[in-house]
């Protein structure tokens, strides 16, 4: 691709927006369309385009394997964790109510965190499958 | 406080040793995770079973939304056995796994393993636990695409074909289910199994609802290897790492007849359209056939992994012989198989491991004077063999006595025959194997001179399992008694 200058500004220009985009279907999600899959989805989206065009070498420094195993685990362990926070609260296990008074706080709370928690562990290992795809052969 | 909070628990505390397991990238660290926590979750199968027997099912509401709305759990006698057989096998797997997996994987998968490991019980765990359908589908993938990964970490490369045909056949049974979850959901408009008890008797006669009664038979009976549904079987089994394939023979398929159960006697029990002799036509058939074939292909097989996957699709037959009665005694049968089968089941693929690690196959041929070389772990697997052909004294014997006996009530002597039969058949293949391990010489001289006795961490759970088969064997209150009261709880007598 290093003759595609036409390919490499586009994906330049575009990759801040791609990922902003993520965070907004991210983060908007407890009021509109979206939410944590759709937007691990985009950003890993993101990471996939620029390592097609720029060389999967060039996103694995960006993105080492390492660091995309420890957040595969950390989003799964946020979710996981809000849950054991119910109960550490007195209540069942992923019951948003106690986490913040009053419960439409809580439960906004536990929606949201519990959406990030989606969000990081799914664009991670969108990005984690189509390394180990695309680098097959490679290492 | 905590004891309030067991169901939920029992399904969180594996899940949450997945992910950590993974961060922890050692194979020696997050094998001690994944020991303590299988530990706790029998731990707490052990207690809820307890409490559910004194006093009566127990509900949990997940996120604090009552039930036909939120994700309800839900533990009575039939689920609360289903659960301890899951987490019991789970907790003596893991002690044995330590050594087996470091020598079947290299280091760097050993942390992934455990993973995988952890997921797939948290999988089957939530399948059991769960009162919502569709529930039930998420968890059965959760431990399906888990037990995909473990089948193809095998050393024999063979075992990446054998994981994607079990993929694409498990995918199609996943499917089926779900299309029949979300057919009972369009008519019902509830996906709580006891909600959709009481919904589904006035509409017993609409198409939709046979529709879904059939998808969810189909998509079970693949799952569960129901012949002729069991292609994938033999071969996943027979690829595995020696770990995975007992733990899955022991769990999967039994989770998978649980399954089957709640579909049948706890959802649709209620709707008269579920006429029982139309259960009789079509399990029995395919019971007696699944005894009878794979019976027979079981002795043909040189590989004696591979023979007893064979096997243990015959001894599914079985369960399904049990259910196909619809009567408090076939379903105690079926009930108690379960427990007795993968107490047996178990053991034997575990003493098949300790021989692949001394010998690096377990090619019939290969275990020639192996009754000399490694004595207890041979012994093991003769005393399994004896409870899988159901020799008196042994748990397989009870199981079978008990079909035998819901059979006799139906006067269906053409089963009583088959069961015979099979037991004949059984013999003829444990047999081979005793032949060959004790009364052929080994070869001396190739390097066979250092095989020793396998180690202690992988012997014990070997025999607790072994012991467990011979036990229950004698003593049957516990798994006789509890079998019953859930064969009569699904019948719908109450506990």
């Amino acid at each position: 691709m290093q003759r595609h200058f036409v390919l490499r500004v586009t994906t330049k220009l575009l990759m801040p927006f791609i990922l902003l985009f993520a965070l907004y279907v991210q983060f908007h999600g407890d009021f509109g369309p979206g939410g944590g899959f759709q937007a691990g989805v985009i950003f890993g989206a993101g990471f996939i385009l620029y390592a097609l065009v720029y060389g999967i070498e060039s996103a694995r420094r960006v993105a080492p394997a390492g660091a995309l195993r420890v957040l595969i685990s950390a989003g799964l362990l946020l979710y996981i964790g809000v849950g054991y926070a119910g109960l550490a609260l007195g209540a069942s296990f992923l019951d948003y109510n106690v986490l913040s008074a009053p419960a439409p706080k809580g439960q906004h709370l536990g929606i949201f965190l519990v959406e990030l928690g989606v969000g990081v562990t799914v664009a991670a290992t969108m990005v984690t499958v189509f390394f180990n795809f695309a680098g097959r052969g490679r290492d | 406080m905590i004891a309030a909070h067991l169901p939920a628990l029992q399904v969180v505390v594996p899940l949450v040793a997945a992910p950590l397991c993974l961060l922890l990238r050692r194979g020696g660290l997050a094998w001690a995770l994944a020991l303590a926590a299988s530990w706790a979750a029998f731990a707490i199968a052990a207690l809820l079973l307890q409490q559910v027997l004194s006093t009566g099912p127990i509900s949990y509401q997940l996120g604090g939304w009552a039930p036909p709305w939120g994700i309800e759990y839900r533990i009575d006698v039939v689920n609360g056995f289903v659960l301890l057989i899951v987490a019991a096998i789970g907790a003596v797997v893991l002690p044995y796994a330590r050594v087996s997996v470091a020598h079947e994987l290299p280091e760097d998968q050993q942390a992934t393993f455990y993973t995988a490991l952890m997921l797939c019980l948290t999988g089957l765990l939530g399948v059991t636990i769960t009162g919502d359908a569709f529930n039930l589908f998420v968890f059965l993938e959760i431990s399906s695409l888990s037990s995909y990964v473990l089948i193809a970490l095998g050393r024999d490369r063979r075992a990446l074909t054998a994981a994607f045909q079990y993929l694409v056949m498990g995918t199609i049974g996943a499917t089926f289910i779900v299309i029949g979850v979300g057919l009972l959901y369009m008519v019902t408009g509830t996906l709580n199994m006891l909600d959709l008890a009481e919904r589904l008797p006035p509409m017993a006669e609409s198409r939709t609802v046979l529709a879904a009664f059939a998808f969810l038979t189909v998509g079970t009976g693949l799952k569960l290897a129901l012949f002729p549904l069991h292609f994938w079987l033999p071969n996943a089994y027979a690829y595995a790492p020696s770990v995975v394939t007992a733990f899955l023979a022991a769990t999967a398929t039994k989770v998978s007849i649980y399954m089957l159960l709640r579909f049948f006697f706890t959802v649709f029990g209620t709707a008269d359209s579920l006429d029982l002799a139309t259960l009789e036509n079509l399990l029995i058939p395919l019971g007696v056939a699944a005894i009878l074939v794979c019976s027979t292909v079981a002795i043909f097989q040189t590989d004696v992994k591979r023979m007893l996957a064979y096997s243990s699709v015959a001894q599914v037959g079985y369960m399904v012989l049990g259910i196909g009665f619809a009567s408090t005694a076939g379903l105690t049968a079926a009930i108690v198989h379960l427990f007795n089968h993968a107490m047996t089941k178990g053991g034997l693929f575990l003493a098949l491991g300790c021989m692949a690690l001394r010998l690096g196959s377990v090619q019939i041929e290969s275990l020639a004077g192996l009754g000399r070389r490694m004595p207890l772990t041979m012994f093991a697997f003769v005393l399994g063999g004896f409870s899988l052909i159901g020799v008196p004294l042994t748990a397989g014997f009870i199981s079978k006595w008990v079909l035998v006996q819901a059979a006799l009530e139906r006067g269906n002597w053409l089963v009583v025959a088959v069961i015979l039969v099979g037991s004949l058949l059984a013999a003829v293949y444990v047999w081979r194997v005793i032949e060959v391990a004790y009364f052929r010489p080994g070869a001396r001289d190739d390097a066979g001179e250092g095989i020793a006795e396998a180690p202690l961490s992988m012997l014990i759970p070997t025999w607790i399992l072994i012991g467990a088969s011979i036990y229950f064997g004698i003593h049957t209150s516990l798994t006789l008694g509890v079998a019953e009261r859930a064969a009569r709880f699904l019948l719908g007598g109450g506990a």
